[in-house]
């Protein structure tokens, strides 16, 4: 947290689409506060992006093509391909809940998952792509669903029952048997390696 | 909030697709007035329409009234408005006509937007009424000059504060922007108006001059950043083995892992023990002590020079290897050595001694750091927690590695599934403390069972040897090493089985186990001394071969001086003839050139000691090796191939695979270390040969885990401190230390050989290094200090302070319990 307490004010991806902006004329006045290594950041994610599909992606974004890449597209990215929530992340970031992205929700994606990220974001953003269900409390079949990715299916079912009622026992605040979002920052934000381990470097 | 609606207003000016309706819900109505309002005067910008720029500044003016207003608690009277309204059209035409004054970029900016603004607020109305006064003057368009010029006269100091204040606002909004979890289109949007409204009243304010140097800080912080990073990155690269131990620890859990990183340490610490002897003693020796061949000690003996070169020899670690500088007979006593002046008897006790020294020092200081690392407790209130949601690594982008971290998960919740099991379960109390007390009894008997047997075996062996060994057969002979290993072998299966009557955590149940077998090893290993001794005592006279070592403790003493007295008896009878040349052997070399070879000499017991050392090192290494390769390696070769051709199932039936045996690896490798330190005194190269050892088993036992091993049952979390290992470490190093510093302090030197040879006692190189080396002052110094009426006190002061630091540091223990309560 104290690396995003000295982050600049200016938020990468932010000022990358201010800086694809500039091209048309009525937005040089922005310029000013484009922090170069924002925009390598921001430029980076772009052609990251397009490399998934060239064929679809226009190099030329002024005029907003809408353009949307299939889930299977972004999953295939060697930084979420082995993720076992990547399908999880894609939905959260994607405009209509289908994994489906366009350049915005990319960006948005991988600006949460950024090292520059605050804690609190990550957090957000971690209960929702462990909130499988949508139903904004991560209960207990949504554990199950995160231990079982985790291990591969590997633990007998009593240990994955187990593992959840430890999970909840520690973490429910208000004893309602699920998770909500309080419980789950006022968890997280103890833990030691959330912010190192929920993190993509691109 | 008059501010953020300004802003808004202004920066959604330049954007045009921000219609305003992303704002808070509160904004939410007010914005989309405005925003038709903004949208409409853009467009007038543009194409020049004064009526809208009349709208402008109209909504400006009476922007400025509401402020004001405002800032009387009043806000945005209508009567006000109606009021001002007049006077805002003339300031206007002032304006118009101050147009040539100059005005600087900042200013016309800042000003257009308050205009823009201010137009936001309530375009409409207002608009309407001035339009007509303004046209004329419009007409050019040059309006950010004009307006601003208008704007800055007026300019109150409240309104400075204010403005100040929303910019400021601003900038948090900016800076807080990312906590926000909206939408990319939102941020973007937000962030915009933002940050065109800061931009543009900094520079009103004339606070935009530290703008490039803060993105230039922002920058170098950044690079900072991205080093610190990829020096943490490098600092983790440089750990030797981080990869495979992590790799080991992913499938077998941290007990396992925590036996190579022990073997880690141990190889660090043999590193440097070796850096001090090879540098030190071996290398200045090589370079600059008289070469091979020059004197006795120096010279392999007439009679073994025809083996001397014979592998089996040198395997043994004589011949050649026996007369280098290998082993302490080799070291010449000569003061000095070289053109350096390199006191090398002097460097060579200090090596011997600071080797100890710097043991002693390192294994206490990392039982105290650990035992601190323990003492901060981790918090374990949101252990399955942490477990599940902060895990798994988002960073991890290579297959191999993630299938790693699968492992390495599964184990780490197995490990704290049985962890929650072991304090889940609910025993009858009376039933373990009795089964605990038997499974102790148990052992105990079958410690003294083991004792008894070796001290029987030993006492009959001295009597087959008295008998003649002849007359017995290959058992009888090797009766004693072959009891001493088959209990080695079968005593800790034994206590393998009593332990599994205790029902202890699987983590406690190892630290018994190493503890009774560390108490049958040790307890082995003194009853053969003690009895050897015994008998040797009795009849002094018999040589045994010695085997394990301990050998410079009681026999040396009364069997050196003897022999001593006839070695030297023999050589004077020998020096006489050669000078007198009446004996005939002799009388074949002229005299005074005898070579090295021929001369007699007596027995180095050092190397002889040293050369055990080295001897039991290897075998011990190389019954490791054969054990890991027969019984890991062809184990699984044989269950994972016959398999297919087998009447039961070998994988899950009677061998299956071999787990891996941590405390007997941990046993084999403190043992090993406590040989080490015994010997590094009378073979400087057995550093060498342990860090060689080291390296290779690190290797070797990396692969047969990874290849030949399965994991436990029941995968446990080691405690993050060693520190149970380095006690048993510290425990051995104290009593390997004794004999070798008994020797220094009590027994001569031999005195043909070694660095010492012709002192009474081997510490006395010190006396005669302050006697030569240091001014006499200096001496009767070190002789005051010496005495025994400042040393006990000396001693005392210690004790005191040592008394002192434990209370302190208790006291802090518990201060930091009471704190960490309170901050529950």
């Amino acid at each position: 947290m104290l690396l995003s307490d000295r982050s600049p004010p200016g938020n990468g991806r932010k000022e990358c689409k201010v800086r694809w902006k500039r091209q048309t004329p009525c937005s040089q006045r922005s310029e000013g506060l484009i922090h170069q290594t924002s925009l390598s950041f921001c430029l980076r994610l772009f052609y990251r992006y397009r490399d998934l599909a060239p064929q679809l992606v226009p190099l030329d974004y002024t005029d907003k093509p809408a353009v949307t890449l299939p889930y299977e597209l972004i999953a295939s990215m060697p930084e979420l391909k082995d993720n076992p929530f990547r399908q999880r992340i894609a939905e959260v970031f994607s405009e209509h809940g289908d994994g489906n992205m366009t350049l915005d929700n990319f960006l948005d994606m991988f600006s949460v998952l950024s090292e520059m990220a605050p804690r609190d974001l990550k957090a957000y953003y971690a209960f929702k792509i462990y909130d499988f269900n949508n139903d904004d409390y991560i209960c207990k079949s949504d554990l199950e669903k995160t231990v079982n990715k985790l291990t591969r299916n590997e633990l007998t079912p009593e240990e994955v029952s187990l593992v959840c009622e430890k999970v909840i026992y520690e973490a429910d605040v208000d004893n309602d048997g699920k998770l909500s979002l309080e419980d789950f920052q006022h968890m997280i934000i103890r833990a030691p390696d959330f912010l190192s381990t929920f993190h993509i470097r691109i | 909030d008059g501010s953020g609606d300004n802003e808004e207003g202004s920066a959604a000016e330049n954007e045009e697709n921000v219609k305003g309706t992303d704002k808070g819900r509160k904004r939410a109505t007010p914005r989309t007035a405005r925003g038709h309002g903004r949208g409409r005067a853009r467009h007038g910008d543009e194409e020049n329409e004064d009526d809208e720029d009349g709208t402008r500044r109209a909504g400006h003016h009476r922007h400025r009234n509401r402020r004001r207003g405002r800032a009387a608690g009043n806000e945005g009277s209508d009567s006000d408005t109606e009021a001002t309204k007049a006077r805002k059209n003339q300031a206007n035409q002032k304006s118009k006509e101050g147009d040539e004054e100059e005005e600087d970029g900042k200013g016309g900016k800042s000003g257009k937007g308050k205009n823009e603004k201010k137009a936001d607020k309530k375009p409409d109305k207002k608009g309407k009424k001035e339009k007509a006064n303004k046209k004329k003057k419009d007409k050019k368009k040059s309006g950010s000059g004009s307006d601003s010029d208008s704007e800055e006269e007026p300019i109150t100091e409240e309104e400075l504060a204010k403005l100040k204040e929303e910019v400021e606002e601003k900038k948090k909004l900016i800076a807080t922007l990312r906590n926000k979890p909206w939408k990319m289109k939102k941020k973007l949007s937000v962030l915009k108006e933002a940050q065109l409204f800061v931009e543009k009243f900094e520079g009103a304010l004339g606070k935009g001059k530290g703008k490039k140097f803060y993105a230039y800080k922002v920058m170098m912080t950044k690079k900072w950043m991205k080093f610190q990073r990829d020096f943490e990155n490098f600092k983790t690269a440089c750990i030797p083995w981080e990869m495979k131990i992590k790799e080991i620890e992913s499938h077998f859990g941290s007990s396992v892992a925590s036996y190579f990183i022990f073997l880690r340490w141990m190889y660090g610490i043999n590193m440097i023990l070796f850096g001090l002897t090879f540098g030190l003693v071996m290398v200045p020796e090589a370079l600059m002590g008289k070469p091979y061949g020059s004197l006795p000690r120096k010279t392999v003996p007439r009679a073994e020079e025809a083996t001397a070169m014979n592998f089996a020899t040198l395997w043994d670690f004589s011949g050649f290897a026996q007369y280098s500088v290998l082993f302490y007979g080799y070291y010449n006593n000569q003061r000095t050595i070289g053109w350096l002046k390199f006191r090398m008897p002097l460097s060579y006790f200090l090596v011997g001694v600071g080797t100890i020294g710097y043991s002693f020092m390192i294994v206490i200081r990392t039982m105290a750091r650990n035992a601190n690392d323990d003492g901060g407790g981790d918090d374990t209130s949101f252990n399955f927690s942490w477990k599940m949601f902060t895990s798994w690594d988002y960073l991890i982008g290579n297959p191999e590695t993630a299938d790693n971290k699968f492992a390495s998960i599964t184990t780490s919740f197995k490990e704290a599934i049985v962890e929650e099991q072991e304090s889940r379960k609910e025993e009858n109390i009376h039933l373990t403390r009795f089964l605990r007390v038997l499974a102790n009894f148990l052992a105990l008997c079958t410690l003294a069972g083991s004792g008894y047997l070796i001290f029987f075996v030993v006492r009959r062996s001295q009597k087959f040897a008295l008998e003649g060994l002849e007359n017995y057969g290959w058992w009888e002979r090797n009766e004693v090493n072959m009891v001493m290993s088959l209990l080695g072998m079968f005593c800790p299966t034994l206590f393998d089985v009593i332990s599994s009557l205790e029902n202890y955590h699987p983590r406690i149940a190892l630290r018994w186990q190493l503890g009774r077998i560390f108490a049958l090893f040790l307890g082995n290993l003194y009853t053969f001394i003690i009895a050897l001794m015994d008998e040797i005592n009795l009849k002094a006279r018999y040589l045994l071969p010695f085997t394990i070592f301990n050998m410079p403790l009681g026999k040396n003493e009364e069997m050196r001086t003897s022999k001593e007295k006839i070695v030297k008896y023999n050589m004077t009878i020998w020096e006489a003839s050669l000078y007198n040349g009446t004996i005939p052997e002799n009388s074949t070399a002229p005299p005074i050139q005898v070579d090295p070879a021929d001369v007699p000499r007596g027995p180095c017991w050092e190397t002889m000691v040293g050369q055990e050392f080295v001897r039991l090192t290897v075998s011990d290494t190389m019954t490791t090796y054969i054990t890991i390769l027969i019984g890991d390696f062809l184990r699984a070769v044989f269950v994972r191939f016959f398999n297919y051709c087998w009447c039961w199932d070998l994988e899950y039936g009677f061998p299956s695979y071999s787990e891996f045996d941590i405390s007997g690896n941990v046993l084999g490798l403190i043992f090993n270390q406590g040989m080490i330190w015994m010997g590094s005194f009378y073979a400087p190269c057995l550093p060498a040969i342990n860090v060689f050892r080291l390296h290779t088993s690190m290797y070797l036992q990396c692969w047969a885990v990874m290849c030949c091993n399965v994991p436990q049952e029941r995968v446990f979390k080691a405690s993050r401190s060693n520190n149970f290992y380095m006690a048993m470490l510290l425990f051995i190093l104290f009593l390997s230390t004794l004999p070798a510093v008994y020797t220094i302090v009590s027994i001569p030197p031999s005195f043909d050989c070694g660095p010492f040879s012709g002192k009474t006692r081997m510490f006395e190189v010190i006396s005669e290094t302050l006697e030569h080396d240091f001014p006499s002052w200096f001496g009767k110094v070190f002789g005051y200090a010496s005495n025994p009426g400042l040393i006990l006190p000396f001693i005392l002061l210690m004790v005191l302070s040592i008394y002192y630091l434990n209370a302190t540091s208790k006291s802090y223990k518990e201060a930091n319990l009471e704190l960490k309560k309170k901050l529950q």
